[in-house]
């Protein structure tokens, strides 16, 4: 087949301009890729990262009364010559104040102390979940999720109810002769255990459920089957299989604990001491703002490491469902 | 033996069930208790309904509270869907760690910290550029669409993780250039999922006291910001009979959408198992 | 006028012919791992080609890169003589039909045939028509109206096609067909498929890794093995003549057996094996030297079982002890103890009922082995 020159140098043109148009349409592509990753993208480096650099610049100020509260950290003393002032008082402060640190180490109780809480009770229910036939199954985590929708304030403020002197629970026990004074409840770290542990359980439970419905239930009739006594099936088998379902359910429950302010200002009065209640006092009724900030950073320092490992597991489970 | 474990289990499923709704049905029992002082029976009343409604502040923090929400809900799903796309169909790209834990962190960040932040960046454009002029619906909004997003995030990349490429990939095979794919294909199966994503938002941000005080200004009062001045100071008749419209109006949401979603699967089960029987 | 050989329904045998898809040289690396390595593959317009191979060959790879879902590393992809580099997915004139079907659960089995035909701007009325005769031609008209999740497995894997075709794509590439189907169905639908492919005249690419569907299906297989095509043929070439022992294991069962060449005639050679000991005739000559060290493959069903020795050469024929017998109905398998540990396998055809036939073979009776000089392939690889 013979082909005429003109038809050649057509062809070339065609497959030219294919090209360049292949081109921009693949440039469009990319724009339009960076369209939508750059919106999300901006909105968070401005209104989730950016934030905390003014954390960081406050923490290292000074408290003045004045508006805004605190010292500038650069000043222009002459022209062009930039004066740098960091004071870590406020972390030094932290550090010496004895209140201070009893409120680090009574949040970190505290929450430790709910998360073990969660956990037994958690487990048992999530597994009790799992093993319950189709529709019942759906039931049950209807009635688990539903009070995650309904308002968490509220649900704390049923507890005041509950737990107050005169409340229902020491007009049920007056009531039944067990007691003849009542019980001094609310108001107490007791109450703040049963404040975070009724606002968490669920957090606990969900995903340990995901965790349970995923496991190959023949491991445990073929453990059964080699000889294990139920008890060393749940110590060998069942714990080991559950336990990446345990570390993100401790994970959701210890880090937002740790930080709780409505908890332990509701149910726990004056009494109990946590983080997150000392930095809102600070910024919020001494409106000392440098303080706060310093509080704020040690708090997230405190909570950096679960942080990163919580995020570990959830981009782990996002790869591989 | 076996029977041994599942009255364990039993008991402790119903003892937890019963953990978390008793609290909320003494809440809706007393909010029709006649006795202003809480947890005295003094017989069957509804005046506390009455008073509730014809309190201005109430209605214009419920106002102000649903107008949030909304927004809020609407934003926090396009920006969340769009970053959910983002992290899974992207592949690697420059800043993906960074953006990556910048979308999971707000889930799991203290609420004081992230209000106190967000609050001091507000401050310090408010000087520097002149907005916002004054703290409140505004500002609110952007703080709840910020962690919001997060959530949306989670939801999208979860349903986009589990759902196989090949039908985009078939899509471009067919002749449908990448946008098209997006609209024609990826988003009306993701549109469950952006659904959940936009009801959750919508409850974040009715939920939240602790952000919203933090960057709210004088003016402005949310409904949980209104609740709080309110128990604070103890136990108050008026505020469990908003709960109990609260609880109520969530609780049938959340079971007319469980039903429905029930009812689907079943007739998903039907369908399948009637081409089972069809076919020889 | 010379004798004019006829080519069309091999077209590869034809000097002359152009190629329709020309693989140069194309190779594509993820990070370390090479999947395909540098191949070179021609196929012609109408064949039914296959690549075979076990997961993890390449084989997936290379048709993603035909399809464009892969960009190859090097090398170039030139289908009807344009070079596919470039060009994406949704502007290729193939269409691919997905090993999990991938049909769009949110859209009506008609809507999903006609997706592709929307894209290209195709009337409306050619669509309703061209729709309307892709669904009958895969006998589907009275369920044009379910979603995918309505169908059964079978339904499923016609609208696939039926979606695909409906393009009139010069190439068609399928990615394991039938392998969600169970084996009833597979059968009857590689027929089905055959017909479809013979009556449309369109390229078909296959991508299987079940030998048996390679063989029934197609025109030329290319078996390939980490990332190299190791043989290209037809399925009696690859099974008859397998060049290397990749490829005779692969593709059905072969003994094995070692050895060296101990004489290299014009028109034959001859093997020795030592383990076990064993001389093998072999009716073709080889472009060899003597002393070489080769293979000897030999299927199963090309050796004799007899309780008697048989009457000529010491060649080609071994003693040996029934190990084990497996009757499968139709035909049976022995393998049989040889010269110590060695076991060779014999498939035999049961042809005449058992009460008619001399005693049956036993098992650990003794028996000899024995096949036809053409019977068993050297191998140098």
């Amino acid at each position: 087949m013979s082909t005429p020159a003109e038809e050649v140098v057509a062809i070339g043109e065609a497959t030219l301009k294919d090209r360049i148009l292949n081109r921009l349409t693949r440039l469009l592509q990319d724009q339009w890729k960076l369209l939508v990753l750059g919106i999300p993208y901006a909105w968070l480096l401005l209104f989730f990262l950016a934030p905390f650099f003014f954390v960081l610049k406050i923490s290292l100020a000074e408290t003045t009364i004045a508006s805004p509260p605190y010292t500038p950290l650069v000043e222009w003393v002459d022209e062009g010559i930039m004066h740098v002032r960091v004071v870590i008082d406020n972390y030094a402060y932290l550090w010496e104040d004895d209140l201070y640190v009893n409120t680090y180490l009574n949040s970190l109780v505290i929450s430790v102390t709910s998360t073990i809480l969660c956990l037994l009770l958690g487990y048992p229910i999530a597994y009790a979940i799992v093993r319950s036939s189709h529709t019942v199954k759906h039931i049950l985590l209807l009635l688990i999720i539903l009070p995650f929708w309904t308002s968490f304030l509220l649900r704390v403020y049923a507890w005041m109810g509950l737990l107050a002197d005169q409340g229902t629970i020491n007009d049920l026990l007056i009531a039944l002769g067990i007691i003849d004074e009542p019980i001094r409840m609310l108001y107490t770290t007791f109450a703040v255990y049963v404040g975070i542990v009724y606002t968490y359980v669920p957090f606990m439970i969900l995903p340990l459920y995901a965790n349970m419905e995923k496991l190959d239930w023949e491991l445990l009739e073929a453990a059964a089957d080699l000889g294990a006594k139920p008890m060393t099936t749940f110590f060998t088998i069942t714990l080991p299989a559950t336990s990446p379902g345990i570390l993100a359910g401790s994970l959701l429950v210890f880090i937002p604990a740790t930080g709780e302010y409505v908890i332990p200002d509701l149910l726990g009065g004056g009494n109990v001491l946590m983080i997150g209640r000392v930095l809102y006092n600070e910024f919020n009724a001494n409106i000392d703002w440098p303080v706060a900030s310093a509080v704020a950073i040690a708090l997230l320092l405190l909570l950096v490491l679960p942080m990163m490992l919580y995020q570990h597991i959830q981009a782990k489970e996002t790869e591989n469902p | 033996m076996n029977q041994k474990r599942s009255i364990f289990l039993l008991s402790t499923l119903a003892f937890g069930i019963a953990f978390l709704y008793i609290p909320m049905v003494l809440l809706i029992f007393y909010s029709f208790n006649k006795s202003k002082i809480v947890p005295i029976w003094g017989g069957f009343s509804t005046k506390w309904y009455v008073e509730l409604f014809k309190s201005p502040e109430v209605w214009d923090a419920l106002t102000l509270s649903l107008k949030i929400a909304t927004v809020n809900a609407c934003f926090a799903t396009i920006l969340g869907t769009l970053a959910g796309l983002a992290l899974v169909r992207f592949g690697r790209f420059r800043g993906r760690t960074l953006f990556s834990g910048m979308i999971s962190a707000p889930l799991v960040m203290p609420e004081v910290i992230t209000g106190l932040s967000l609050l001091l960046l507000f401050i310090w454009l408010q000087s520097a550029i002149g907005w916002p002029s004054e703290r409140g619906f505004s500002t609110i909004t952007i703080a709840h669409i910020t962690f919001s997003m997060a959530y949306v995030a989670v939801i999208i990349q979860s349903r986009l993780a589990g759902m196989a490429q090949d039908l985009e990939e078939a899509a471009q095979d067919l002749g449908a250039k990448p946008l098209r794919v997006l609209t024609d294909i990826t988003l009306p199966l993701l549109a469950p999922g952006m659904l959940a994503g936009w009801l959750l938002s919508f409850t974040l941000s009715l939920d939240d006291l602790i952000i919203a005080s933090f960057v709210t200004g004088p003016g402005a009062t949310t409904l949980p910001i209104l609740i709080y001045s309110r128990i604070r100071l103890g136990l108050r008749p008026d505020i469990n009979a908003l709960a109990t419209i609260i609880i109520l109006v969530v609780a049938i949401g959340v079971l007319v959408a469980g039903y429905i979603m029930l009812r689907q699967q079943k007739q998903r089960a039907l369908d399948m198992q009637m081409t089972a029987e069809e076919t020889p | 006028m010379a004798e004019a050989l006829d080519y069309t329904d091999r077209p590869w045998l034809d000097p002359e012919a152009e190629p329709f898809i020309k693989v140069q040289s194309v190779s594509k690396h993820f990070g370390d791992f090479t999947a395909v390595d540098s191949v070179d593959l021609d196929i012609y317009k109408g064949e039914l080609f296959c690549l075979l191979g076990g997961s993890g060959c390449g084989k997936s790879t290379l048709l993603r890169m035909l399809a464009g879902f892969e960009t190859p590393s090097s090398g170039t992809i030139l289908i009807d003589g344009q070079n596919m580099n470039d060009v994406p997915p949704y502007e290729r004139p193939v269409n691919m039909m997905f090993q999990s079907y991938a049909l769009f659960p949110h859209m009506t089995v008609w809507n999903n045939v006609a997706y592709g035909l929307r894209r290209d701007k195709v009337p409306k009325s050619e669509i309703q028509q061209r729709v309307d005769e892709m669904i009958s031609m895969v006998e589907l008209d009275q369920f044009a109206k379910r979603k995918p999740h309505q169908l059964s497995g079978g339904q499923k894997q016609r609208v696939a096609l039926a979606r695909a075709l409906v393009k009139q794509p010069k190439v068609l590439l399928l990615d394991e067909p039938l392998g969600a189907l169970d084996k009833r169905l597979r059968e009857q639908t590689q027929y089905e498929l055959m017909n479809i492919q013979e009556q449309l005249g369109v390229t078909f690419i296959v991508v299987t890794h079940d030998q048996e569907e390679a063989m029934t299906l197609s025109t030329r297989i290319a078996v390939m093995d980490t990332g190299r095509f190791q043989q290209i043929g037809t399925p009696t070439e690859i099974y008859e003549f397998p060049n290397s022992r990749v490829v005779a294991n692969f593709i059905g069962n072969a003994n094995m057996f070692e050895g060296r060449i101990i004489e290299n005639g014009p028109d034959h050679v001859i093997v020795e094996s030592n383990d076990p000991k064993c001389e093998f005739f072999v009716d073709h000559g080889m472009s060899i030297q003597e002393g070489t060290k080769v293979w000897v493959a030999l299927r199963p069903e090309k050796v004799r079982i007899s309780k008697e020795s048989p009457a000529n050469s010491s060649a080609n024929t071994i003693r040996g002890m029934v190990h084990d017998i497996g009757y499968l109905g139709g035909t049976s398998t022995y393998r049989v103890q040889v010269d110590g540990d060695h076991m060779i396998e014999i498939t035999s055809p049961n042809m005449m009922r058992p009460r008619d036939a001399s005693p049956p073979i036993d098992w650990d009776e003794e028996v000899y082995l024995s096949w036809d000089a053409s019977s068993s392939v050297v191998l140098t690889k």
